[in-house]
């Protein structure tokens, strides 16, 4: 594809949109900071920038979602970075592979909502420094392979319930919201594997979740699961179709910002 | 398969929520734009020609609900026929967690019927000739198509959804149809869960359209189902 050829065709169609964007060459700025793989991907949140900045609505409030949503993947792609590096996961099983494949993702996120940040003309905010060992509450995060597993459940089940919890204040970029919704359910998929590994270590625990379990992490993290239960939808008593386990586990819940915060707190350093 | 259909038609678009600076057209060509840099005009066909014997999804918010209830009924009935006659050798683990998908799937289905109430479509006649129930190989492969297109249809529709509480209710869907997708697809091939085939090098998983997905859909549908009035932005 072509920048140049879709700010001809937006010419067509509007022939005033300089009077809204400048000039072509500043609308061509728009892209300048994009670069390799992610270019691609990002141009539909750029061009949305560039309607937005033309037509008159903010981004502020969208950047800022991101940064957040950043933040938190910060955490994800460090901590299985670290976790990769550290022989916590059994060498020559499919563990490594998996923890691998989960890895490369998070840090993909990272890249893609770094640029997106940029493309909307807002800054992304730097990586904390992180302790996942909670100040010492998961000690051994790098050294039990165990421990180590019902971080990265957690981290997960808790990113899923993050990026819901704010999709509605992107629901004005069409080109955002998408992406934020793909890169959710990617955290989706990542949890399930994460827990099946769990399962097939003996947790008991299933892809999804049941009620408010952790899975038997046990009250460390109860905050990422407290109001899994919920079994009524839009006013709809689910527990009165199915089983109210069922019904649980067939909505997974957003959390809100200030909750995922606290959930975060304990492992970023002070 | 060819099973006699009508080709769907490719999606119209009722844009209702415009900038006030610009027109509606140039709006929707903006959109298309953006959306897939390709096309230019989004919508220029006439919206209301449904095909004769032909089930309309509808339009706004209710059509893009009417169109996560199809695809829940089509899931919602693969499982119960999957429960109802297990494959060959399915593990008592297998049976237990796909009996949960189909509750859950069941939920879902009957959720969407609820709060669509007189706006819901019939229920749909499903056409599942293709699949050798009696066979891991084909069961397992079909969930895994109906899990990943059921992700993808979601993550794109968000985008044509306007309430933000029925994207908040798509969103708590997705990830448990992505949680199911992961699952079928370890127990197919372990570690594929989110393998390079439905994950991309941005970490991004797949979105698509209401018309590339009961594109796919319509292979198990003896219904036919009429997309043309759902919105497109």
């Amino acid at each position: 594809m072509n920048i140049h050829n879709i700010l001809t065709e937006i010419e067509k169609t509007d022939p005033e949109v300089y009077d809204r964007l400048d000039t072509r060459r500043n609308a061509m700025r728009s892209f300048a900071s994009f670069g390799g793989k992610v270019a691609l991907a990002a141009i539909p949140l750029a061009l949305g920038s560039m309607f937005k900045k033309a037509y008159g609505q903010t981004t502020t409030g969208i950047a800022g979602v991101l940064n957040y949503a950043l933040t938190l993947e910060y955490l994800e792609a460090e901590f299985y970075t670290m976790g990769a590096s550290s022989g916590v996961v059994p060498a020559g099983t499919p563990a490594v592979g998996a923890i691998n494949t989960i890895r490369d993702h998070e840090n993909a996120h990272v890249a893609f909502l770094k640029t997106a940040i940029s493309s909307l003309g807002g800054t992304a905010v730097s990586k904390p420094t992180f302790d996942f060992t909670a100040g010492g509450a998961f000690g051994n995060v790098f050294t039990n392979y165990d421990t180590f597993l019902a971080v990265a459940q957690t981290f997960e089940d808790t990113g899923v319930r993050a990026y819901k919890g704010r999709a509605a204040e992107l629901i004005s970029n069409n080109g955002v919201l998408t992406a934020a919704l793909q890169i959710h359910s990617v955290e989706a998929r990542h949890a399930s594997h994460i827990r099946y590994m769990r399962k097939n270590r003996g947790a008991n625990v299933k892809p999804w979740i049941t009620g408010k379990d952790t899975g038997g992490i046990g009250s460390a993290v109860q905050a990422s699961y407290d109001g899994e239960e919920l079994t009524t939808q839009a006013g709809v008593n689910i527990a009165q179709i199915v089983s109210a386990n069922a019904a649980s586990e067939s909505f997974d819940e957003p959390l809100t910002a200030t909750q995922v915060l606290a959930i975060v707190n304990p492992f970023i350093k002070k | 398969m060819n099973n006699g259909n009508p080709t769907l038609p490719e999606t119209g678009g009722t844009g209702d929520v415009l900038p006030n600076m610009i027109g509606r057209r140039k709006f929707l060509s903006y959109v298309g734009l953006a959306a897939s840099a390709v096309t230019v005009v989004a919508c220029s066909k006439d919206k209301n020609d449904v095909p004769e014997g032909a089930i309309n999804l509808g339009s706004g918010d209710i059509g893009i609900l009417n169109y996560a209830y199809a695809l829940e009924q089509l899931e919602a009935a693969f499982y119960t026929q999957v429960i109802a006659s297990p494959y060959s050798g399915m593990s008592a683990t297998e049976q237990a967690l796909l009996t949960d998908i189909r509750d859950h799937e069941i939920a879902h289905r009957n959720f969407f019927k609820t709060v669509l109430s007189g706006n819901a479509i019939p229920g749909l006649e499903v056409n599942f000739s293709a699949i050798n129930f009696g066979t891991r190989d084909s069961v397992l492969a079909t969930a895994k198509a109906f899990e990943d297109l059921g992700v993808a249809a979601y993550n794109g529709a968000g985008q044509l959804i306007t309430s933000a509480d029925n994207l908040v209710l798509a969103g708590k869907i997705v990830s448990v149809e992505a949680r199911h997708a992961a699952l079928i697809r370890d127990l197919i091939s372990n570690g594929s869960f989110a393998d390079n085939t439905v994950v991309d090098a941005n970490g991004l998983d797949v979105s698509k359209s209401p018309a590339e997905v009961l594109g796919v859909a319509k292979a198990y549908l003896k219904s036919v189902l009429y997309a043309g009035n759902l919105p497109t932005s």
